[in-house]
């Protein structure tokens, strides 16, 4: 068994027209045994930038504190909100620090920039090397399967609503052929003066 | 570095002033005239640098430092204390690019350099820097113009003057200032500010003059380009 499936999640991140979604599965398991299937994956970080951790579910709660603090830090002493690509400079350094002993999680990252609303998604891996995404970002254990799905439901330009479609389906296909995701999805929908958050039901296996 | 003193030597007189302070500040008032002016489209700062011998290789050493591609820096008092914290400020402005993958503005530049200074007046067994800094820079086509003193207060300024005889220099600057003169403009006036101060002729051996351009570069001028605005 390796470490990254210890946990299990099943993470997204899709850009629309002047708008991100970001989703997870709601399983909280350790191996076999799902202990909680409400547990929240994504972290806010901004009005509208949010944060989404996949793997090690320890070492995810972490980087996501660690992160809000090192961002708390910097919009103080800058007096300005963070822009996302600044934010993933931040992320990318907080995970190279540990790169001969790294946070077994990785990090997806979907925002809009805050002074000119362009959608922005980022992946990453355990030490850092970021993927700035144009269309979809995926991670987890259900990685593989949520590229496929996305692969197939994705278009440019989609408005919020056919975005949620999208994302909602990608994530609900993918995470069923995933043992260790699923039991729920949270979508939240990012848009310039708006932030909406779904709950999805799924299959309970 | 100066951990054998566990304790500072910059200590409170009984009037609440912290002497080795006023003394710093007294040694920068002493130093060569330095001007800063913020203009529409970019800053100027202008140093005077005689040179106290003709023998002298006036150009292999500059008062006008590069601290990144947008920033500037000049002082009024002791020029070692100034290479100190020159060194400093561009660690320091490379650290926050290697951390956050964008260009420092000038404004946290400011607020580290000044911490440092204050280091200085608080910790164990050192001397508060004998410089003021003048840090000019262009924050995504916003020009700024900021002021540090040896205690590591730091004042943003429209235009200022430093070192001998900077009070005459600030009221100079106080007529002649205009928020909406192109940078031309704003390097003449430092020049005339300059001036005012000078003992002998002007010329383009014995000034310096930095400026930001609204490219949002910090460019040092050359020996004709200084001769042609004389």
């Amino acid at each position: 068994m390796s470490i990254d499936e210890y946990n299990g999640s099943a993470i997204v991140a899709m850009t629309g027209k002047d708008c991100v979604a970001i989703a997870t599965d709601t399983r909280f398991g350790v191996q076999r045994t799902t202990i909680t299937t409400d547990f929240e994956r994504v972290h806010k970080m901004g009005p509208t930038l949010y944060v989404a951790m996949s793997g090690l579910v320890t070492d995810a709660y972490t980087v996501a504190a660690r992160l809000k603090y090192r961002l708390n830090l910097y919009e103080l002493r800058e007096n300005r909100p963070v822009n996302p690509k600044v934010f993933v400079s931040m992320v990318s350094n907080l995970l190279y620090e540990r790169r001969f002993g790294p946070y077994f999680s990785t990090p997806v990252v979907a925002g809009l920039d805050p002074t000119s609303g362009k959608p922005f998604i980022a992946g990453f891996d355990c030490i850092g090397d970021p993927t700035i995404g144009t269309d979809f970002v995926t991670d987890g254990t259900s990685g593989e399967q949520l590229m496929g799905m996305c692969e197939a439901f994705w278009r440019p330009d989609l408005n919020k609503d056919e975005l949620f479609e999208a994302i909602s389906q990608s994530l609900l296909n993918a995470q069923d052929r995933d043992s260790y995701a699923g039991w729920g999805a949270q979508v939240y929908i990012i848009e310039k003066d708006k932030v909406t958050k779904k709950i999805l039901k799924a299959r309970k296996d | 570095m100066t951990e054998r003193y566990s304790f500072s030597l910059t200590t409170f007189s009984p009037s609440g002033k912290l002497v080795q302070i006023e003394y710093a500040l007294a040694a920068v008032a002493a130093g060569a005239p330095t001007v800063g002016i913020k203009a529409k489209n970019g800053v100027v700062v202008a140093t005077e640098k005689k040179a106290k011998n003709s023998l002298y290789e006036q150009d292999s050493v500059h008062k006008i430092e590069k601290i990144a591609d947008h920033i500037g820096m000049v002082y009024s008092g002791m020029g070692p204390d100034f290479r100190v914290l020159v060194k400093r400020a561009r660690k320091i402005a490379m650290q926050y690019e290697s951390s956050y993958g964008e260009a420092i503005p000038t404004g946290q530049l400011v607020q580290r350099v000044g911490a440092v200074m204050q280091e200085y007046t608080q910790s164990g067994g050192v001397r508060p820097f004998g410089v003021s800094l003048l840090i000019m820079g262009m924050d995504d086509g916003k020009p700024t113009l900021w002021q540090c003193d040896p205690s590591g207060t730091f004042f943003p300024w429209k235009a200022t003057a430093l070192g001998k005889n900077h009070i005459n220099g600030k009221t100079f600057l106080e007529k002649r200032f205009n928020a909406d003169q192109e940078l031309d403009d704003a390097i003449h006036v430092a020049i005339l500010t300059l001036k005012e101060s000078f003992e002998g002729a002007m010329t383009e051996e014995n000034v310096e003059i930095g400026i930001c351009n609204d490219l949002g570069k910090f460019v040092r001028l050359s020996h004709n380009e200084i001769k042609d605005h004389l």
